[in-house]
């Protein structure tokens, strides 16, 4: 028997197992798909937001500040990307002036500091690029960039390490009550614990409805971006805005922490839970939109286009606390944008819930520090020569785009909760992430994720379940 | 820090013959710097025949004329480097490379020769709507792997683009047993050569489908259909022209770019039209001493072009070497030719009537189809070559041969003009 | 008098060929530029032959598969007959370019030949 099931292995999920793990608490996470960060988590905006845009007074605003706050030193304990780079809201229609205004005072009540309205001329000389009709913009220093992948990764392996179960390709089919426990049905049998945690993203709405009388609904609401070529680099420093107005909510450009230029979301509300495809309309969209607050945005050099949901509740707020008719079952639901700055503030705030309704100590063996993939290009030439004589891996390098060695790679297949799949070494080391877009080294990581993992190349998936890269040998149907 | 007098970038096609050309124009000290673990770059994928009917006068398959190459350089005793990547290199010609066995290593070059190649067009810069599952892939990514590793990527097939690495790779699949159900291409010509079409698609009944895109991929974990769609004169689909088909496979051949990364960083200029460097008549770039040549130059459609340009390259990276000052004092006088009216860009960008050969061949492309028309060339505003073509095409690479005694005519020599002129 | 068109496939160049023909034979061919694009024209009017390109699996050596054609020109219609052939073959390293891989494929008098040296 489990203490907690946390159901969802996406940031917050995997957030929350983190913290729990403080405690003296058998936790198991159960994830339908192969690998974290699979669901939203993964196909987002990567921003960390200053705090001013949620309603002052709600969950929302309060968790958004209190994230940000949190989000430099964690990513130090957990060795993940990040990087406060400052964000603009760019004001492009003098009229729009009293609209600014608003979005800063709100700014101010919900707690962000060091934001200011800042005039045209200091604009420019921020950003250079910035579009000739832009009069003004609200500045918000603490704003950042955060590598998604990176985060939610560095909080399961954290959570392993301390003693979190992870279960994969597990889907949760339903719940039963026993007695002062919850039977967690599941595509790999029951599993039984005390407390159920529902952070199931755009699917948290169905677990919630199983065991509630009192009904939600959660749209997945699809963001199409385009993504562009480390080329673009130093093309915007800072996460830029539109201001929403009648004139339209436009879409963001943004640096990545990796020096990748990222053009989105579009806001298509649809029912299908797996929609992740992109449309020529959404990505028609983009490319139409992407110039408004920025001159010259180089769209050719994007090297590709993906499609994230939002898990959008009906209420628009984080609905996180136990449930008054399933005693025991604790939603994580609604958590949208800015769920992701919220991360590190959610899974506090449900390690405090579950403390408090399980009274358990405090874990002495927890370790609050992770250290991440090692990056060879962080090291000076003679320490690279160093690492590559004692293991000659990190001289062979596979993804040529990204520059990524073979070293990083079994790296990231051997520790906790290693990838199994190209996609799961891709989030982990961004090889095949560059401009051919794994043309290149696919092959190549395919036999080293064999090789290493010990079974047949045509076993590889690109993702999981039947994403399989090879299907059969030559001449085999013949 | 290793000193050679030639470092050259890549040992594939372009790198083996500049190499070979280098040592036969009197340089000892060479090195050759390949990132894979062995000579010959992508000839090595192309198991195909049709290689080699101008350098060998036969034909031959893409690893056979490699492997006489490779065979050229071990006779000549160049040294080359396996498994080796180059890292980087600064303007004054030191190049960071990593391996294996010697960890990060330096090499001061007295010439550097780039010779990278080209990379494939992936889906995400084609912005192909729909999900993002297993089974897309780029045709050479398809190629890799069914023909060097012997394993199948898919069973039944759409290939989007009918470049000719598609469309040799309609023929490999059909060949080892999958089902190639159409050939989709954006334009309304195809981009590969007539005899691929022939050979490739026609010999097997597989169809060819011109003015059509991909506008939806289906299917979450592997592809499970694509749908494609008649586009209009601006290349946009047009709605209910939309034809499903079920396959688990989409191959990409939707054009190849020049891999140039490291030229960038090292300061060299760089040509939008081919996204290769520009290079004046001895293939050197801006940057003194470093020179260029192969598909990291311009993609060519033809093997043995790129051996006669790696060739010129190694030549003139050996005269770099021996004349040093006197190489530079004579830039001055480099006359720009200018492509316009159908001509896309010519290489090389510039040419020296002092410097060049008697004879100096410049191939170009052109922007469209165009029937019964004239390649002709202009010396200022004297047209000196009108060549008659029946018929001109992207795909297919273009050339005008430059005289030194018709240039030597010409002393107020100020430009040249390539250009395409209809009947 | 038959007349027929073709695009020849001896060289890049892709030459467009038309072949007249008398009672099944080739009175004239026109539209090619050397001696290769008549060669090749007279053939496939007739006899359609083509050098068929495979690869094979190769045992012990650096790589995992070597690439193989037949040695000449092979009927057309014999195609997947000799990639029927090549089915399961493999070979054990070392192979050298110009290795016969199997004689007298399908029946054809044609050797498949190595194209590549696996050590």
């Amino acid at each position: 028997m489990y203490d907690v099931v946390i159901i969802g292995a996406g940031v917050s999920g995997a957030a929350s197992a983190r913290e729990l793990s403080r405690y003296k608490l058998k936790v198991c996470v159960v994830e339908k798909e192969e690998d974290v960060c699979c669901g939203t988590s993964k196909a987002n905006s990567a921003i960390v937001h200053a705090g001013y845009d949620a309603a002052t007074g709600s969950l929302m605003a309060k968790l958004n500040v209190e994230g940000n706050q949190m989000m430099e030193e964690l990513s130090k304990e957990l060795d993940f990307h990040f990087k406060k780079n400052g964000s603009l809201v760019v004001c492009l229609h003098e009229e729009e002036m009293p609209g600014l205004k608003e979005l800063y005072d709100r700014g101010i009540a919900n707690g962000v500091k060091d934001l200011r309205i800042i005039d045209r001329e200091e604009l420019v000389k921020l950003e250079p690029n910035i579009a000739d009709e832009a009069v003004a913009a609200l500045y918000a220093p603490t704003g950042g960039i955060v590598c998604p992948f990176g985060m939610n990764i560095a909080f399961a392996e954290n959570a392993a390490t301390n003693g979190v179960e992870f279960k994969f390709d597990t889907e949760v089919t339903g719940f039963e009550k026993k007695d002062n426990a919850w039977i967690v049905k599941t595509s790999q049998g029951d599993i039984e614990t005390k407390y159920v945690v529902n952070a199931a993203g755009v699917y948290a709405d169905k677990f919630h409805n199983m065991v509630s009388e009192d009904k939600i609904h959660i749209t997945p609401r699809r963001g199409d971006y385009c993504l562009l070529d480390r080329s673009t680099e130093g093309f915007v420093t800072h996460t830029i805005f539109q201001l929403p107005s009648k004139f339209g909510k436009g879409v963001l450009v943004t640096p990545t922490v990796h020096g990748n230029t990222l053009v989105g979301p579009t806001a298509i509300d649809i029912e299908e839970k797996e929609g992740t495809n992109t449309t020529q309309e959404g990505i028609d969209e983009l490319i139409k939109k992407a110039g408004t607050t920025v001159k010259g945005l180089p769209i050719r050099q994007v090297i590709t286009s993906f499609a994230g949901l939002r898990a959008h509740e009906d209420g628009h707020e984080f609905r996180i606390g136990e449930l008054k008719d399933a005693k025991g079952f604790i939603d994580c639901a609604g958590i949208e944008s800015p769920g992701l700055t919220s991360a590190p503030a959610i899974g506090k705030m449900v390690a405090e819930i579950l403390k408090e309704l399980t009274g358990a100590e405090e874990n002495p063996d927890f370790v609050a520090t992770r250290k991440g993939i090692l990056d060879p290009k962080t090291l000076s030439n003679e320490e690279r020569a160093e690492l590559i004589k004692e293991k000659p891996a990190y001289g062979n390098i596979i993804c040529r785009c990204e520059m990524i060695t073979e070293g990083e790679i079994i790296d990231a297949i051997n520790r906790p909760l290693g990838a199994k799949s190209l996609d799961g070494v891709k989030r982990r080391t961004r090889a095949g992430m560059g401009r051919c877009q794994s043309g290149f080294c696919s092959p190549r990581t395919i036999e080293i994720l064999a090789r290493e993992r010990g079974v047949d190349p045509a076993e590889i998936t690109k993702s999981g379940g039947n994403s399989r890269i090879i299907v059969g040998i030559n001449k085999d149907r013949i | 820090m290793l000193n050679y007098d030639i470092v050259i970038v890549g040992g594939g096609p372009a790198g083996l013959a500049a190499a070979v050309s280098a040592k036969r124009n009197g340089i000892e000290s060479i090195l050759v710097l390949e990132r894979d673990k062995e000579l010959g770059g992508i000839l090595n994928q192309c198991i195909h025949n049709g290689f080699g009917l101008h350098t060998f006068k036969e034909e031959l398959t893409g690893p056979e004329y490699a492997g006489r190459f490779i065979q050229q350089l071990e006779e000549e005793k160049i040294e080359y480097k396996l498994n080796t990547m180059v890292m980087d290199i600064s303007e004054n010609k030191v190049v960071t490379a990593m391996n294996r066995e010697e960890g990060m290593f330096e090499i001061q070059a007295k010439a550097v020769i780039l010779a990278m190649g080209c990379r494939e067009r992936s889906r995400g810069a084609l912005n192909i709507p729909g999900y993002r599952p297993a089974g897309v892939y780029s045709a050479g990514t398809a190629q890799r792997l069914v023909n060097m590793e012997g394993y199948m990527p898919g069973r039944e097939v759409v290939i989007l683009g009918s470049g000719d690495i598609g469309l040799i790779m309609a023929r490999r699949m059909t060949l080892e047993g999958a089902k190639v159900k159409v050939v989709a291409e954006l334009l309304p010509y195809s981009g590969g050569l007539k005899r691929n079409i022939v050979q490739c698609l026609d010999d097997f009944g597989i169809p060819l489908k011109l003015s059509h895109t991909v506008v939806d991929i289906d299917g979450k974990e592997r592809v499970e259909g694509v749908t494609i769609a008649q586009v209009d004169e601006n290349r946009r689909p047009i709605p209910g022209t939309e034809e499903h088909y079920t396959c688990d496979t989409l191959l990409l051949s939707c054009g190849l770019i020049p891999e140039n990364e490291i030229s960038s960083g090292l300061g060299v200029e760089m040509n939008p039209v081919t996204s290769g460097p520009v290079v004046n008549e001895c293939l050197e770039t801006n940057i003194e001493g470093v020179f260029a040549c192969g598909n990291v130059l311009h993609v060519h459609d033809l093997v043995d072009f790129v051996s006669e340009e790696a060739k010129a390259a190694g030549k003139h990276a050996a005269e770099y070497i021996a004349n040093g000052a006197k190489h530079i004092d004579s830039k001055a006088k480099d006359v720009p030719i200018i492509a316009t009216e159908g001509a896309r860009y010519t290489v090389p960008k510039t040419i020296n009537p002092e410097r060049m050969d008697e004879k100096h061949i410049v191939r170009f492309r052109v922007g469209d189809v165009y029937k019964n028309c004239y390649v002709s060339v202009y010396l200022n505003d004297k047209r000196v070559i009108h060549r008659k073509r029946p018929v001109v095409a992207p795909g297919e690479m273009e050339e005008v041969v430059l005289k030194k005694e018709e240039l030597a005519a010409f002393p107020d020599l100020s430009q040249i003009t390539v250009k395409i002129e209809e009947a | 008098m038959e007349t027929r068109e073709l695009i020849c496939i001896g060289c890049p160049m892709g030459c467009p060929l038309k072949v007249e023909m008398n009672n099944g034979e080739v009175s004239s061919v026109t539209g090619n530029t050397c001696k290769r694009g008549d060669d090749y024209a007279r053939k496939e009017v007739t006899n359609p032959t083509r050098i068929v390109t495979s690869s094979v699996i190769v045992e012990g050596g650096s790589l995992a598969a070597v690439s193989v054609k037949t040695k000449e020109d092979i009927p057309k219609g014999k195609i997947f007959d000799i990639m029927k052939a090549l089915k399961g073959v493999k070979v054990q390293a070392p192979v050298h370019i110009g290795d016969v891989i199997i004689s007298n494929v399908a029946d054809t008098g044609v050797d498949i030949i190595a194209t590549k040296d696996v050590i």
